[in-house]
């Protein structure tokens, strides 16, 4: 019978994969059955991930995976969440920005994959695991890439006025009223109220976990000792007037990096293709740095960016979604093509092996995935919390103010506003908060 | 949407002919019958679906709120549950949400008065010149052209003139010698997205001012200027009077689209510090809705934006309707 049929099987599923709609069409009892054709959807906004996706589907034909172009992390998980509310219309598997994984989770839109996956563990470091583990037992999805901090510098800028890549944060405030001294057009970087993913891990590299989980009750912790030192830090340096207060990512900034009136960026491994696109007239003349240092002899850092690919709830074949992401972020031909076609920095330990070859911008610089993989390495420890968008927009707004005023004491006060925000929200939903 | 919602208020607005179907029907009764409703059918089908469903549900949505329990990760920690109007009170309590009502209604003060002044005087200055056509024509469509610029795009372009950086403006002050302000600093933020709004909506207030204007017939102006008027005398006491339904008309519509403000200053917000996500009340629905993922909230918020436009808009043509529209009856 099974024979008999498989001809006509094999062309129904064919037809189903053509309209999209294969998911729905078998049901949970079969999901084991290795002969059984599946077609799952992957939405992620990673460019070129179809490349990838593409070595996938010729290597396994039972499992074919269609790529879903996004916007990016937060149109995605709000088209998501929408599905998941709705009961239906979520793909099979889904990119996830780790400070988006618990409200994914607490929202019920991405399984527990932690029975498909095995031990996936060892591959990845603690900090990327720590993020789809939220330091449970249960496993939210693999590790995608990670976004550890360097400092990136216009050598040639650095040089004229005498000056190394900073060692520790005294040398890059020194460095910045050097050079804003030297020329009242340049500054060493911006203090931005619109990224709070940054500001974020800066915290993160001083110390600080906003969130956390103590027994069965979050803890909120924005304005700790750590996140006050690096807010009043960057106060400082925006009071002096050494560091400037406008906002990244506007036609303005991209014009300072482009015609040297901004000669360094804090930011992260991925800083290489950004700065290709905006500051195309001074390729050449970038170098990466480690991170300045709050303790130059126990070096640190933070993350700024980085997903994880997860299974959603919706997907009726779990334990193939779950294979094709564990192939995805931890065989290393697929390593590789992350790496290569998708120019992302992959967050598993084999990575290392597969960057050999600095990226274009940075052509001179051999030794660049060497420094990114030590700070990935030095990346400290961080929880976050169901509401990570709440505590952000908080952000914006309180720093939005403190950068315009140009006080230091507004930047630390609006911690305090920060915080308050994100417990009020928590408790308002139902949230057990403790403290 | 605001554009939309004002040409179905005009196409609603003829209330004469409905008068007359009662009477055509009652000589004919034995032919009564669902055809009525079959012509009515899609219209109500449409509304339904599209306008009073929604707003139901939003009203629905606005008394909801989702219980989270103990650390919200299990799958069945979240449930929904009747919130009252706890929702309401959370929104109208809501620190940012005060200074963003007096921060529209500053807006207003400012857009709606220079935008309806500036189309009616392009509008008189272009009747005056009836009789040079060509360039009358050229006129009303260069000023009407912002208006069909979407209100993102308008943002944008008026975005890249404000940054200091990459702005000819500011290049243009610098050649002369002065230093340029800052227009998006704190004091300037709220000029800065007033000026697109009336950059955008001059042009259509314009276009519905002057069509009324050309409907006035000649024969008045005639009779005034053998009675001695000059041209100011024209068109204080005759032209204005005349367009008043008008003015009342582009006034509300203005009114109602300065309550919704929210593209502008939504494109410009990560180009400045001194735009919040909660810089108008429509932004601040946006936040919670997408943001923060409240949709409760963002409904009762958005009933309340709602009940506000309304009590306003009807409030004006309740108090100016005898006036402005008594040479109809």
């Amino acid at each position: 019978m099974k024979t008999k049929y498989a001809p006509l099987m094999a062309a129904l599923t064919a037809a189903a994969l053509f309209t999209g709609t294969a998911c729905s069409s078998s049901d949970s009892a079969e999901e084991v059955n290795p002969d059984e054709k599946v077609a799952l959807t992957y939405w992620t906004w990673t460019p070129n991930m179809d490349k990838v996706v593409a070595a996938w589907n010729s290597a396994n034909p039972n499992i074919q995976i269609t790529v879903n172009k996004q916007d990016g992390g937060d149109p995605a998980v709000t088209k998501l969440l929408t599905a998941i509310k709705a009961g239906s219309g979520a793909p099979d598997i889904m990119q996830a920005e780790y400070q988006k994984i618990p409200t994914l989770v607490s929202s019920d839109a991405i399984a527990d994959i932690a029975g498909e996956v095995g031990s996936l563990k060892d591959k990845f470091p603690e900090g990327s695991w720590n993020g789809v583990t939220l330091g449970s037992e249960a496993v939210y999805g693999v590790p995608q890439d990670s976004g550890p901090l360097m400092f990136f510098y216009r050598s040639d800028v650095f040089e004229k006025n005498g000056l190394a890549a900073p060692k520790t944060w005294d040398d890059y405030a020194a460095a910045a009223e050097k050079i804003h001294k030297a020329d009242a057009k340049q500054y060493i970087g911006t203090f931005s109220a619109t990224d709070a993913g940054l500001f974020t891990g800066l915290a993160q590299q001083a110390g600080a976990s906003w969130w956390g989980v103590n027994g069965d009750a979050w803890s909120v912790n924005i304005n700790d000792a750590a996140t006050q030192k690096v807010a009043s830090y960057w106060g400082g340096l925006v009071e002096k007037g050494v560091v400037d207060n406008k906002p990244m990512y506007t036609p303005e900034w991209n014009a300072a990096l482009n015609d040297g009136t901004q000669v360094g960026w804090v930011s992260a491994v991925w800083a290489p293709g950004v700065l290709e696109g905006s500051a195309k007239d001074t390729k050449g003349k970038w170098k990466a740095a480690p991170m300045p240092q709050w303790d130059a002899a126990s070096p640190a850092t933070g993350n700024w960016g980085g997903s994880a690919t997860s299974v959603t709830t919706q997907t009726k074949h779990k334990a193939q979604a779950a294979k094709f992401i564990a192939w995805l972020n931890s065989d290393p031909a697929a390593l590789k093509l992350l790496a290569t076609d998708a120019n992302i920095y992959p967050a598993a330990n084999d990575a290392t092996s597969v960057l050999t070859t600095p990226p274009a911008f940075f052509s001179d610089q051999a030794d660049y995935y060497t420094i990114a993989a030590e700070a990935a390495k030095a990346t400290k420890p961080f929880t976050y919390g169901p509401n990570v968008n709440v505590a952000y927009s908080a952000f914006n707004d309180a720093f939005g103010k403190a950068a315009e005023s140009k006080k230091a004491a507004a930047f630390t006060e609006s911690l305090a506003t920060i915080q308050q925000t994100t417990v009020d929200d928590l408790k308002n939903t139902g949230f057990n908060v403790a403290g | 949407m605001e554009k939309g919602s004002a040409m179905s208020l005009i196409i609603d607005k003829p209330a004469a002919p409905a008068r007359q179907v009662p009477a055509k029907a009652a000589k004919r009764p034995a032919k009564r019958s669902g055809t009525p409703y079959a012509f009515l059918a899609p219209a109500m089908i449409l509304f339904t679906l599209f306008l009073a469903a929604p707003i139901f549900y939003a009203g629905y949505l606005s008394l909801r709120k989702v219980q989270v329990s103990g650390l919200g990760l299990g799958a069945k920690s979240r449930t929904e549950v009747w919130a009252g109007l706890s929702n309401y009170a959370r929104s109208l309590t809501d620190p940012d949400f005060l200074p963003s009502v007096l921060r529209v209604g500053a807006y207003g003060l400012i857009v709606v008065p220079t935008m309806l002044g500036l189309a009616l005087l392009m509008a008189l200055l272009l009747d005056a010149a009836r009789t040079r056509e060509s360039i009358s024509k050229f006129a009303r469509i260069s000023i009407f052209l912002p208006y069909a610029v979407p209100a993102v795009v308008a943002s944008l372009l008026w975005g890249f003139l404000y940054l200091p950086r990459v702005s000819p403006i500011t290049d243009l002050f610098e050649a002369v010698g002065i230093t340029a302000p800052n227009l998006l600093s704190s004091d300037l933020t709220l000029w800065a997205v007033a000026n697109i709004a009336i950059w955008g909506g001059t042009g259509f207030n314009m276009i519905v001012i002057y069509t009324a204007l050309r409907a006035v017939p000649t024969s008045l102006y005639e009779s005034a200027r053998i009675d001695g008027a000059s041209d100011f005398t024209i068109a204080w006491r005759i032209k204005i009077p005349i367009v008043m339904p008008s003015l009342v008309m582009t006034f509300v519509f203005s009114l109602i689209a300065t309550l919704q403000v929210f593209a502008e200053p939504m494109t410009l917000r990560p180009l400045a510090n001194t735009i919040s996500t909660t810089w108008t009340p429509l932004m601040k629905v946006y936040r919670d809705a997408f943001t923060r993922n409240d949709i409760y909230a963002a409904a009762a918020t958005s009933v309340i934006i709602a009940l506000a436009t309304f009590i306003v808009s009807f409030g004006f043509l309740k108090l100016v309707g005898r006036r402005a529209f008594n040479q109809e009856d």
